[in-house]
């Protein structure tokens, strides 16, 4: 993936920025130019919107085989989240027991490294989740 | 104009690795390594942490426990000697992280592990001659040591940040003062994976002469005694050094039980004072005063004298988790593991 693409998704990689339909009040993850329900009657009033950095697991696998950037991670947890927002995000689920992990578990977003192509590419960074702190 | 910390946010990795375990791998009896040091279990960062991520969540924390807007914060500087890139700032993604971007200065710093203290006296300085607002100086690592050097028993991970400013501070800064000379105790080159040192000179000549030297002028420039201050907190490479250069200072170690973390967290190089104070600011009590002196290989010390102020009653500490939440709930690894999570098997 180029330079230029993953820069372009930095808000919400970074800060979970997605968007509100200014007309019905939806909110979407990632970022929409038109609300899909509103459609042109949203034009112009799509906000940026940021997610609250808390949800829950709404269901989740372990992935055993791993892309070569997460060849240190395997195995590991990718997880639907139902954000404090309503909106489901997809992410990786770290820093936890896999054994431990259930539906309905509460979890936050953290800012991880997603992965680094080659020593020579960018570090590409953006959300995780880990377990709510106790 | 009073200058100090308005906010601070610590955090350390959920990974743990004892000596013991470390000793197991290379022969070595690594409990006896470990009473030696002082060091208990060391932090480990996850294969997707490095500085920038570290740094991230301590400042996401200090961000949360106060009402700052992000777009007031006027430099971001991130101390550390291991950022992720040797060309291209960390500062720039914590500021994104925290949306404190666009009108504000970044650098990234590098002494050894004092280069977040020097972040706070760069802040002291741009916000007393009002040229910024607020300031944020990280301290943060995710330190360096060959596979069966002494070093890794105790190079961990973790780092803290410091919002300063004039306003609502909940902790005075009433001076600072540095000590610097060209001591070449530990090192790594461009391109090394990992440093060098020079065994026991890392001691007297080093980290003994500097942290005294600072702390005494410090002494002299406030007037002061140990007896004066609640709280203690000096550089820890280990648990040994810190213990020993209080107790020749004059202070108890009731003085710097708080300050104290490389017990339980072994080494975070740059993150240690700033976790160190991080650990004394989430006990500390208003009228209290704070002696702090860091250490930098290569070398130097930045010295400070700190007081907690009435804000801190005001301060929304619960906003993050403290210092003594993040030593609660680790995950232990084997050293297999530990390997594979520092990078360090070669791979094809």
């Amino acid at each position: 993936m180029s330079v230029a693409r993953h820069w372009r998704e930095t808000p919400g990689r970074y800060n979970l920025v997605g968007t509100k339909c200014g007309n019905c009040g939806r909110i979407y993850f990632p970022r929409r130019s038109i609300c899909p329900e509103c459609r042109r009657a949203s034009f112009g009033k799509m906000e940026q919107y940021m997610l609250k950095d808390h949800g829950t697991v709404f269901t989740y696998s372990v992935v055993h085989e791993a892309s070569a950037d997460n060849n240190n991670l395997k195995p590991y947890a990718i997880a639907m989240i139902r954000m404090d927002d309503g909106v489901l995000v997809t992410g990786q689920l770290v820093d936890v027991d896999l054994d431990k992990v259930e539906i309905g578990m509460p979890v936050r977003a953290v800012l991880r490294k997603l992965g680094d192509e080659s020593h020579i590419a960018t570090i590409n960074y953006g959300y995780k989740f880990v377990p709510k702190d106790k | 104009m009073d200058v100090g910390i308005v906010s601070y946010g610590a955090y350390v990795p959920r990974y743990r690795i004892t000596p013991a375990e470390i000793g197991k791998t290379w022969g070595i009896d690594g409990e006896a390594m470990g009473k030696g040091l002082l060091i208990h279990m060391k932090s480990v960062p996850s294969p997707d942490e490095d500085v920038i991520t570290i740094a991230t969540e301590a400042a996401r924390n200090m961000m949360s426990r106060c009402n700052v807007d992000p777009k007031h914060i006027g430099a971001v500087y991130v101390g550390s000697e291991s950022h992720p890139y040797a060309v291209k700032p960390s500062g720039t993604v914590v500021a994104e992280a925290i949306r404190a971007t666009p009108e504000m200065t970044a650098a990234d710093l590098e002494f050894a592990c004092k280069a977040g203290t020097a972040g706070i006296q760069m802040c002291m300085g741009l916000v007393g001659s009002k040229m910024i607002r607020y300031g944020i100086a990280i301290g943060a690592d995710t330190s360096q040591g060959a596979p069966g050097d002494a070093l890794e028993y105790s190079a961990s991970a973790g780092g803290a940040a410091y919002l300063i400013g004039s306003e609502k501070i909940i902790a005075k800064i009433n001076k600072t003062l540095s000590y610097t000379t060209d001591t070449p105790d530990f090192w790594r080159r461009e391109g090394a994976p990992y440093p060098q040192h020079g065994g026991r000179f890392t001691g007297e000549p080093a980290y003994f002469k500097h942290i005294g030297s600072a702390a005494k002028r410090l002494f002299d420039a406030m007037g002061s005694r140990p007896e004066d201050y609640q709280h203690a907190v000096f550089h820890q490479p280990n648990g040994k050094f810190p213990t020993r250069m209080a107790k020749e200072l004059g202070f108890n170690d009731q003085q710097i039980k708080f300050g104290l973390l490389t017990p339980f967290i072994g080494n975070t190089y740059s993150g240690a004072v700033p976790l160190g104070l991080a650990n004394v600011l989430d006990n500390a009590r208003p009228g209290e005063r704070i002696f702090v002196v860091a250490y930098g290989s290569g070398a130097g010390s930045d010295a400070f004298d700190i007081t907690v102020t009435d804000e801190i009653e005001k301060y929304n500490r619960q906003a993050a988790p403290t210092v003594a939440d993040r030593l609660k709930d680790t995950l232990q690894l084997d050293y297999g593991r530990y390997a594979k999570f520092k990078g360090k098997i070669m791979m094809g």
